[in-house]
């Protein structure tokens, strides 16, 4: 508790370098997952007492743990008359229980199961000097996984539950209940105050719909990553509107590194950890990159413009307006130079051959200088990877 | 821990309570006076007699305990904590105080204390029968607490109230069925009778005289303990009043002696065919639970031994009568002696159990 206390003075005192001792201790709601975890166990390995002793330190740090309680009253229950199923409350409505449980198996997992904490998400291909933290989500293990930025490579730092769209994932249009699946960044912050209780102590809008999303007719808004009502400490693994709900401590905890309009959020449905395939499909796409700002700079117009797909859209300029813009622009140039810095690329969950690159874009010419911020979507077509949109950031 | 081991610890709390039981006799008439004067329900008068004696005997764990339960039927909860507090602690081998402690603590909705409380007394006493009732109610109030707090379930949910109601008339109202309850499930608790009384915390008080029926089943030592003192003897004054119709005390004492006896020879059938289609259950027990527990508690032993004795037979009118006696329980695990009382009702030429109650 101390430690906590201390951390969390530490995150407010030294908010610019938070991110470097932000996350040195397990959060509690890893702890009390585990204890949870444990007396749930216990109770198959009848150990009983254990069980019950343990759901009790529990619920002396959060008394609101629902499915702490329920499992309370089930080891208490079974001491006065045998228990005939789980959550063995009497009147108790079965669509509730049914949630408990799903809760039970989604937490007992998390705890069994040995996160890899050493693989790297194949999302997470390179993150910027400014993106302290990137977080990942994993709506079919109700996990938040953060990450760090060492030196652009992430490094796991935590993962927490999370409750997710009570529809599933895969967002397709307003109002479906579900969380969508894809790349997105922190919009902005929404305090508690502004909120009603429902959100808990806090919410981080996130960019959904992005380009990719509105390109294939996806709608809805208000995608948030939010904490739970005063009341409650966790809710079942299916029950948002879409949103990523976090327990209100475990938001608060991640509110000390997210950043605004920075940190990027990546939703998938089945999280994929990089291999060596993934690692020369990265390479080729720096390359590429790399390729892109070399013939657009030597004023190599015919080579620049075959980094773009015949797909290419931006605005309402398809390709061959974008072709015939940009052969233009170059014609009227006695010298080009690009520098890009400040690259991050992060490839799309359930998209193999789609990536999203985003950096700051030093352009300066013989009649136009200009710094930007620009963002670009990637995709690849047989081996060749072609940029299929670009826009500012 | 074995059976014999456990029993050596019993044989030698009972040595214990013998000498406690002891010391006590020469001032046991005030304490029977106030414990009479307690039943009369006259708590001011029981309490000053019972005063005047700690005055001079001030570690006494009998009118200790007296006082703690005049101090609960008073109303006074917060002195009778203390009192039967301060047992558990001068007497911490004494399963009764922490009982009552527990009655106490959950009729003011501290369920863990009581917990801790029951479970204590039957650390000391592993087979107290009223402990483990007890502590059986409040694990089903605590386990329904956790559930609303999980659910969230609305008050007005007619099943959780219902519940609820339930558990709060076994703890404040219905003395006299805990009591009878008690006794008949739990042997081992119940040891000798004192101790029943004991147990039941007020309720149990009230209602000493329905002696702790199966006791039998307990350890016959705690009996000189049960230390409530009062209980033993009111038992059998009570039952004094023979009013005995003309007609037909023999045919009780039949069926009172056939019971036993179907008892001793551990034929459950028979026995149980001596109670009533309306018998009054213990603990609000299903009939066909109860009949469960019989069953264990009549075929587990090796042997039992029952035995009737200074039986008392009072009719209210022809086809209902009250009788009293000793019970001699005898058998393998333990041996113990409470009062008796069956209500029994003439049906069908037979006379039947419609209620029991077992004291000390």
């Amino acid at each position: 508790m101390r430690h906590v206390l201390f951390a969390t003075l530490l995150a407010g005192l030294l908010s610019s370098t938070a991110h470097a001792d932000g996350f040195n201790i397990m959060p509690e709601s890893r702890k009390m997952e585990a204890l949870l975890a444990r007396s749930m166990l216990a109770i198959t390995n009848s150990h009983p007492d254990q069980a019950l002793s343990d759901v009790d330190s529990l619920l002396k740090i959060n008394p609101n743990f629902k499915l702490a309680q329920l499992v309370k009253g089930d080891l208490l229950l079974a001491r006065a008359q045998p228990l005939t199923t789980f959550g063995d409350a009497p009147h108790a409505p079965q669509g509730r229980v049914a949630d408990f449980r799903d809760e039970a198996r989604v937490r007992l997992q998390r705890y069994q199961e040995k996160l890899p904490t050493t693989l790297e998400p194949k999302y997470l291909w390179k993150l910027n000097a400014d993106q302290h933290y990137a977080i990942v989500v994993d709506t079919s293990k109700s996990t938040l996984y953060l990450y760090e930025n060492d030196h652009g490579t992430p490094r796991y730092v935590t993962d927490f539950y999370i409750t997710s769209g009570k529809k599933g994932a895969d967002k397709v249009s307003e109002g479906d209940e579900k969380t969508p699946v894809g790349v997105y960044y922190i919009r902005s912050h929404l305090p508690k105050s502004k909120l009603s209780d429902l959100y808990g102590d806090g919410a981080y809008p996130l960019s959904y719909p992005n380009v990719w999303d509105r390109r294939h007719g996806r709608n809805g808004h208000g995608i948030w990553l939010h904490g739970t009502p005063s009341d409650t400490y966790s809710r079942p693994p299916r029950a948002s509107k879409g949103c990523v709900v976090l327990a209100n401590q475990d938001l608060l905890d991640i509110g000390k590194v997210v950043q605004v309009g920075i940190t990027p959020v990546i939703i998938t449905d089945k999280m994929v950890w990089s291999d060596a395939q993934d690692k020369s499909n990265r390479e080729s796409l720096m390359h590429s990159l790399e390729q892109w700002r070399e013939d657009w700079s030597s004023l190599n117009t015919d080579a620049y413009l075959k980094h773009y797909a015949t797909d290419f859209k931006t605005g309402k300029m398809d390709f061959s307006n974008w072709v015939r813009q940009k052969k233009l622009i170059n014609s009227g140039k006695a010298w080009i130079k690009v520098k890009l810095s400040n690259i991050s690329i992060f490839s799309y969950p359930d998209q193999p051959n789609l990536a999203v690159v985003s950096f700051d874009q030093d352009y300066s010419s013989s009649n136009l200088n200009n710094r930007m911020k620009k963002r670009q979507y990637w995709i690849k077509h047989g081996d060749q990877w072609q940029i299929i949109y670009e826009g500012a950031a | 821990m074995s059976m014999l081991d456990r029993f050596r610890q019993y044989a030698a709390l009972c040595g214990g309570i013998l000498l406690l039981g002891f010391t006590l006799s020469a001032h046991a008439d005030v304490i029977q006076d106030a414990n009479q004067l307690f039943k009369q329900k006259q708590y001011d008068h029981a309490l000053e007699k019972v005063d005047g004696f700690l005055a001079t005997k001030p570690k006494d764990a009998k009118a200790r305990f007296l006082k703690g339960l005049i101090l609960t039927e008073q109303g006074k909860t917060d002195k009778a904590i203390k009192v039967f507090s301060a047992l558990t602690e001068d007497y911490p081998e004494l399963p009764e105080p922490y009982n009552n402690l527990a009655v106490l603590y959950a009729g003011q909705g501290e369920y863990d204390k009581a917990r801790v409380a029951l479970e204590t007394a039957i650390r000391t006493h592993p087979s107290y029968a009223t402990a483990h009732e007890n502590l059986g109610d409040i694990y089903a109030k605590m386990a329904s607490q956790a559930y609303d707090r999980a659910l969230q379930l609305d008050r007005s949910n007619t099943g959780t109230k219902t519940k609820l109601a339930l558990i709060k008339e076994l703890f404040s109202d219905n003395r006299d069925n805990i009591v009878a309850q008690a006794d008949t499930a739990q042997q081992p608790a119940t040891t000798s009778p004192a101790a029943q009384p004991a147990p039941a915390p007020a309720k149990v008080v009230a209602a000493p005289a329905p002696a702790p029926v199966k006791v039998a089943t307990t350890t016959a030592p705690t009996q000189p303990v049960a230390a409530p003192a009062p209980v033993k003897p009111a038992p059998a004054e009570p039952a004094a009043p023979v009013k005995t119709a003309a007609n037909s005390s023999a045919d009780v004492l039949k069926a009172v002696h056939g019971w036993a006896a179907a008892w001793s020879a551990q034929n459950v059938k028979q026995y149980l065919s001596f109670y009533a289609p309306d018998f009054k259950t213990p603990h609000g027990r299903s009939r066909s639970a109860w009949e469960a527990l019989r069953y264990k508690r009549l075929t587990r032993p090796k042997y039992i031994h029952i035995k009737v004795s200074d039986a008392k037979v009072k009719f209210s009118d022809n086809t209902h009568a009250t009788v009293t006696f000793r019970e001699g329980y005898d058998a393998s695990h333990l041996q113990s002696s409470t009062i008796k009382t069956l209500d029994m009702v003439k049906s069908g030429g037979q006379w039947l159990i419609r209620k029991e109650l077992a004291r000390n």
